[in-house]
């Protein structure tokens, strides 16, 4: 069997390979090659094994996952990326369940004992494979649920609740030290029950805008399942790979957070931005007066801009205004203006969605900035065009102590010469702040539909 | 007589060699007897690495990995996360093993079950992130 183990660091170095070819666009496409190969690497080494002789089981498996999971991959909008990840996730809490109840029946074809008299360290392993499988399940499905629509985004909160979770948190802890005791079914099953409950509790009062911290947070998850599932195993690829992709989900939920200037704890724990309006800040006074435009007036603006600085958000993605935005900003090139994006680390909802949906509406990856790159260009800067994004460029997050977003890193879009800011209405964005920005000598808000703004903009443009 | 005395003293030796022999055989099924126990273990222990192997290769992993994550650029955090989601997958190995055996008992439904979950991961985590890969793309002016 010396083969095998060989077999699997192999798969697990492509692995590696594949995380990084990410470090450029260019060598991304490679390194995705990579994981196909060591992933197709660890399947035929498994298949090859002695003891797994039922094919037709195990090709029927294949095939039928392989053309569903194809299929979404072919047919799915780059917009609902957010959810197709989320969905995917579900599936392996949900597989890593799986393979910790097939352990647990059949101990014998893992080489841990007999039904009955399983090793304790691989019933601990085997226990927390699948409590942990089981969260990311549920919680996968809840954060899927939020960003399709299907529940409200509305963090969902009551009283106790943080009461609640750490009861449950205790009995699950109680349950596996019960069950590496007896070793029977029912506490088996006991421990997915309440893990599946402890999944729901978890995503469930965290609002829709917290959504790339959770997304990353269960891509870290559904790796340590992985990892559980490994020591069970004794399988070094499943462990090696378990901890790359626990790593990799780790590292992105903490530049979320990050990117909100807040801690992992406060995410977790959720309502922000439950408390309409959220008592503090101005969010009251609407009646100030704010200037408006329309797309004339951003056209006529933007002719005479030399520099355009475009800030996509949630909102553009919303109204798949991405190919509209890169048409217009492709006529603002034309006319001799350059034209930069700037990304905040938290636009949108998964790490890197904004960058996506411009990269699939053919925007050059090279006039696409970070926060950090770009963040002292803005005073140099004619015209700043804001497109659904809002509390990532308020400024209130530099000066105003009492605001629930102060401290978060923004966008300097306040810096600018002119500001165009396309909304829909003057409602607060997610954390419930009125923007500071709206209210600015120099800025002109564009009240629309995001994609119907860009467009009327391109035929004013034309004129 | 002497001639006789030596005869005795032969087979008296005889007789104590060959129950010597008789014992030395005891002694080695005894031997072999204990000897098998242990036999069996290392043969069953060879699948079984000791957990420290396993630990050292997690701990090690984990430093890869946070090294490695840092390198990837910010843009492509989305197919970082495509392809993560792809490789997690390989838990697919446990299914196989448990949808593997002949007949079909309960843990090889259960097998068999994770097997298509996680091929529709491995299928479409790999494919949706080669889509936006092929996107980011240096676009000619």
């Amino acid at each position: 069997m010396q083969w095998a183990g060989f077999a699997y660091l192999v798969a697990a170095i492509c692995f590696i390979m594949a995380l990084r070819g990410l470090s450029h666009p260019e060598s991304a496409r490679n390194g995705n090659r990579f994981g196909m190969a060591g992933m197709a690497i660890a399947v035929i080494t498994t298949i090859l094994m002695p003891n797994v002789v039922s094919y037709e089981w195990i090709i029927a498996g294949i095939v039928i996952g392989g053309v569903i999971g194809a299929v979404i991959a072919k047919k799915i909008v780059m917009t609902a990326l957010p959810q197709l990840v989320a969905a995917f996730h579900s599936l392996v809490g949900l597989a890593a369940v799986f393979v910790a109840a097939a352990a647990f029946y059949n101990p014998g074809a893992y080489d841990i004992g007999t039904a009955g008299h399983i090793a304790v360290a691989s019933l601990i392993e085997m226990s927390l494979g699948t409590a942990i499988g089981a969260v990311t399940f549920t919680g996968s499905v809840v954060a899927f649920g939020k960003l399709q629509g299907v529940f409200g985004s509305k963090p969902l909160v009551f009283p106790g609740q943080h009461l609640l979770n750490a009861a449950l948190g205790l009995l699950l802890l109680g349950l596996v030290v019960w069950f590496c005791m007896v070793q029977e079914p029912w506490v088996f099953w006991a421990i997915v029950l309440l893990s599946f409950a402890i999944g729901l509790l978890l995503i469930l009062p965290i609002g829709g805008a917290d959504m790339p911290v959770v997304v990353s947070m269960l891509n870290s998850y559904s790796g340590w399942a992985a990892c559980g599932i490994g020591f069970t195993l004794a399988n070094t690829a499943l462990i090696i790979t378990g901890a790359l992709v626990g790593a990799s989900g780790a590292i992105l939920s903490y530049i979320m957070c990050k990117g909100m200037n807040r801690s992992i704890f406060n995410v977790i724990l959720g309502g922000f931005g439950g408390e309409s309006g959220g008592g503090a800040g101005p969010a009251g006074d609407d009646d100030r007066p704010v200037k408006s435009g329309g797309p004339e007036d951003a056209a006529f603006m933007m002719k005479q801009a030399e520099s355009v600085i475009i800030v996509p958000g949630y909102g553009m993605a919303v109204a798949q205004a991405q190919h509209a935005l890169r048409e217009m900003a492709e006529l603002l090139k034309s006319n001799g203006a350059q034209v930069r994006y700037a990304i905040h680390p938290v636009a949108g909802r998964m790490p890197g969605h904004m960058n996506v949906l411009l990269a699939e509406a053919n925007v050059d990856y090279d006039d696409v900035l970070e926060l950090e790159e770009i963040n002292r260009d803005f005073s140099s800067t004619d015209v700043v065009f804001v497109i659904g994004a809002n509390d990532v460029t308020n400024p209130a997050a530099k000066t105003d102590q009492a605001s629930p977003i102060y401290g978060m890193p923004i966008l300097n879009v306040e810096e600018a010469e002119q500001v165009l800011f396309v909304k829909r209405s003057m409602s607060p964005g997610y954390a419930g702040v009125q923007n500071e920005l709206f209210f600015r000598d120099n800025t002109t808000m564009l009240f629309g539909d995001a994609k119907k703004m860009c467009e009327d903009i391109v035929k004013a443009l034309e004129r | 007589m002497d001639k006789q005395q030596l005869l005795q003293q032969a087979q008296s030796l005889q007789e104590e060699a060959r129950t010597l022999a008789e014992k030395a055989g005891e002694l080695a099924s005894q031997a072999a007897q204990m000897a098998q126990p242990a036999a069996e273990a290392a043969a069953a222990g060879g699948g079984h690495t000791p957990f420290i192997f396993l630990f050292t290769a997690f701990v090690l992993a984990c430093f890869v990995g946070y090294y490695v994550v840092w390198s990837v650029t910010p843009a492509l955090h989305s197919p970082l996360m495509g392809v993560t989601n792809a490789i997690s997958s390989v838990i697919i190995v446990g299914a196989l093993i448990a949808a593997g055996p002949e007949g079909s008992d309960i843990s090889k439904i259960f097998g068999f079950v994770a097997i298509v979950l996680a091929s529709v991961n491995i299928f479409g985590g790999f494919l949706v992130t080669n889509r936006m890969l092929g996107m980011f793309r240096k676009k000619q002016k």
